[in-house]
């Protein structure tokens, strides 16, 4: 593969794969199972579009496509609300030859970041090239998987050649707990997960500290753990969590190796309401918007459980997926979410959409969520985002405060 | 400027990870995080996350000597995106790397050490000239404009070559 003999486009995989085992000493590399590309053209531009093209336009035929089940994490917008996002037409334009280039590439065109959701959860031991930082802590934690960080390029390299640099969290060694935590408090709402979330990758602080949690009662949920995990990869580029009694590596704390350590941070409700108090900073409201991760088929229900009899004044924003659009449209959910003036978006998600300029567009700044991931992102995009229940972002919606 | 040697000789810091080009550059200096993302205003080349430490500053061509790399994937599509438009940082050093910025340095072909024995960001003066070699996985600090006072003593101790 690396002299060419498999053709150029698996050889440039393969060469960028071993810069950057190199990078982080890989002995070998692993062979994976599915590869999840983020490549929304925000990120790409015209410079990394025009890279995939030529990638796809290398002649190559089945040796210059992916070798393994490839799929994307959401793209820069849903085609059907461009207009009503006010996204400009290059953005569309460019986000279509992406679109074209992946698929001419073998990629399947999922455009989700719950694909352990809504397209095939991973199973223990299984070796991934996942993108994503949801995902891929979602993948090593909840499921017991292996998968480092992959950008888009190293994802998409992982699907060509069907293996990743050994190293990170491939490795059983880097799957031990190096950082004990106690918590006090268990959430009950996604914000309050999402908000302990990001308290615990601040403490963790960086990729290579994997944080076990003691304390949590009962069995959190997949949305729960979702909104856990993908806040604490945001705030702390944390890429596995072990909860002691709840996820499948450690069912006691031995397991991995945390009766060694020292309980080095206590967390309690007040640690969890202090992160949310940061981001109250106003409580006039532009924007009402629920994503990042997409939501599930439970969370748009309860979104439009809140939304009944309602008229909001102040535009309300629900992202899901591509999976699980249909399925809303099917039950009357997207139907009540639109009666009370709401959009239900597919196949995109907000900070991944042209942000800023949505936010010019728009004259969108004050910002209501109940993602702590989408507050930590979007204060560089301009916004003043504010993290809240879900049922005081709808309130908010309806009465342009956030109560 | 003042003189940048040590009783060890030149202040010099080698890394464990390193990739990309040797290149000569002002230090921009923070212990903070970092990611293409969250931090960054790419059209304008300026830090725009408000809490930043770095916050307003252009980083278009300065050697960004931070503490971690921070938040998402979009980092490694980025770093190659910003060298397009020649609006990136000149090389990176942090304390600690994730995937995905080693991986946008591939990518990008963006120069970078990561993994020292001190703390860089203490170790390193704001707007000091630096000189990287990933060939040999130092930095090497040619320009002082402030004392670098204890940290150099630790480095002389330490990693200093």
């Amino acid at each position: 593969m690396r002299a060419g003999g498999m053709g150029r486009v698996r050889q440039l995989a393969i060469e960028h794969q071993i810069k950057v085992g190199d990078f982080f000493g890989a002995d070998d590399f692993v062979p994976v199972t599915q590869a999840h590309i983020m490549a929304d053209t925000e990120s790409l531009g015209e410079s990394g579009v025009a890279w995939l093209e030529a990638l796809a336009d290398s002649g190559e035929g089945a040796r210059g496509r992916v070798c393994i089940p490839t799929i994307t994490d959401p793209r820069g917008t849903d085609f059907a609300k461009a207009l009503v996002l006010k996204q400009q037409r290059w953005m569309v334009s460019l986000e279509q030859r992406a679109i074209d280039a992946l698929v001419r590439l073998g990629v399947s065109m999922t455009d989700t970041c719950i694909n352990y959701q809504t397209i095939q959860a991973p199973t223990r031991g299984e070796h991934l090239a996942f993108g994503d930082t949801g995902v891929v802590i979602y993948s090593n934690a909840v499921c017991g998987a292996r998968s480092n960080f992959e950008g888009g390029p190293s994802a998409l390299s992982a699907g060509l050649t069907g293996r990743t640099p050994r190293y990170g969290y491939h490795l059983d060694v880097q799957r031990r707990a190096t950082l004990r935590i106690q918590v006090d408090s268990t959430p009950s709402t996604l914000n309050d997960w999402g908000a302990l979330g990001g308290v615990i990758g601040r403490l963790a602080g960086n990729y290579w500290s994997v944080p076990v949690v003691e304390g949590l009662e009962g069995a959190p949920g997949s949305d729960a753990l979702k909104h856990f995990g993908a806040a604490m990869a945001s705030f702390g580029s944390t890429a596995l969590f072990h909860l002691v009694g709840i996820t499948p590596e450690a069912q006691r704390l031995q397991d991995v190796g945390g009766e060694q350590l020292p309980v080095a941070h206590r967390v309690g409700r007040e640690d969890i309401a202090a992160l949310q108090r940061a981001y109250a900073v106003t409580d006039e409201v532009d924007v009402v918007v629920f994503s990042a991760p997409q939501l599930s088929l439970y969370e748009l229900r309860a979104i439009a459980d809140l939304c009944d009899g309602r008229r909001f004044i102040k535009p309300m924003l629900a992202v899901t997926s591509p999976q699980v659009k249909p399925d809303a449209d099917r039950f009357g959910i997207t139907a009540r979410i639109e009666a009370a003036g709401g959009q239900v978006l597919s196949g995109m998600c907000f900070y991944q959409s042209y942000a800023r300029e949505m936010a010019e567009a728009n004259g969108w700044k004050r910002l209501a969520t109940n993602s702590a991931k989408l507050v930590n992102i979007l204060g560089g995009y301009g916004y003043v985002p504010m993290l809240a229940s879900m049922e005081r972002c709808i309130d908010a919606a309806s009465t342009g405060r956030l109560a | 400027m003042k003189p940048t040697t040590t009783s060890a000789g030149p202040l010099t810091f080698t890394a464990r990870h390193a990739i990309g080009n040797a290149v000569r550059g002002t230090a921009l200096v923070a212990r903070d995080g970092f990611s293409a993302r969250y931090d960054l205003d790419r059209l304008a080349g300026t830090f725009s996350r408000p809490a930043h430490k770095l916050a307003g500053q252009s980083y278009v061509g300065r050697v960004l000597v931070l503490d971690t790399a921070k938040g998402g994937v979009a980092s490694a599509w980025m770093l190659r995106e910003m060298a397009s438009r020649g609006v990136v940082p000149l090389a990176i050093v942090f304390n600690t790397v994730n995937p995905i910025l080693a991986q946008g340095a591939a990518f990008g072909e963006v120069t970078m050490l990561a993994g020292f024995d001190v703390d860089i960001t203490a170790c390193i003066p704001h707007l000091a000239t630096v000189e990287i070699d990933p060939a040999t996985r130092s930095l090497r600090v040619i320009d002082l404009p402030v004392d670098v006072s204890d940290c150099s003593k630790g480095d002389a101790r330490g990693s200093a070559t």
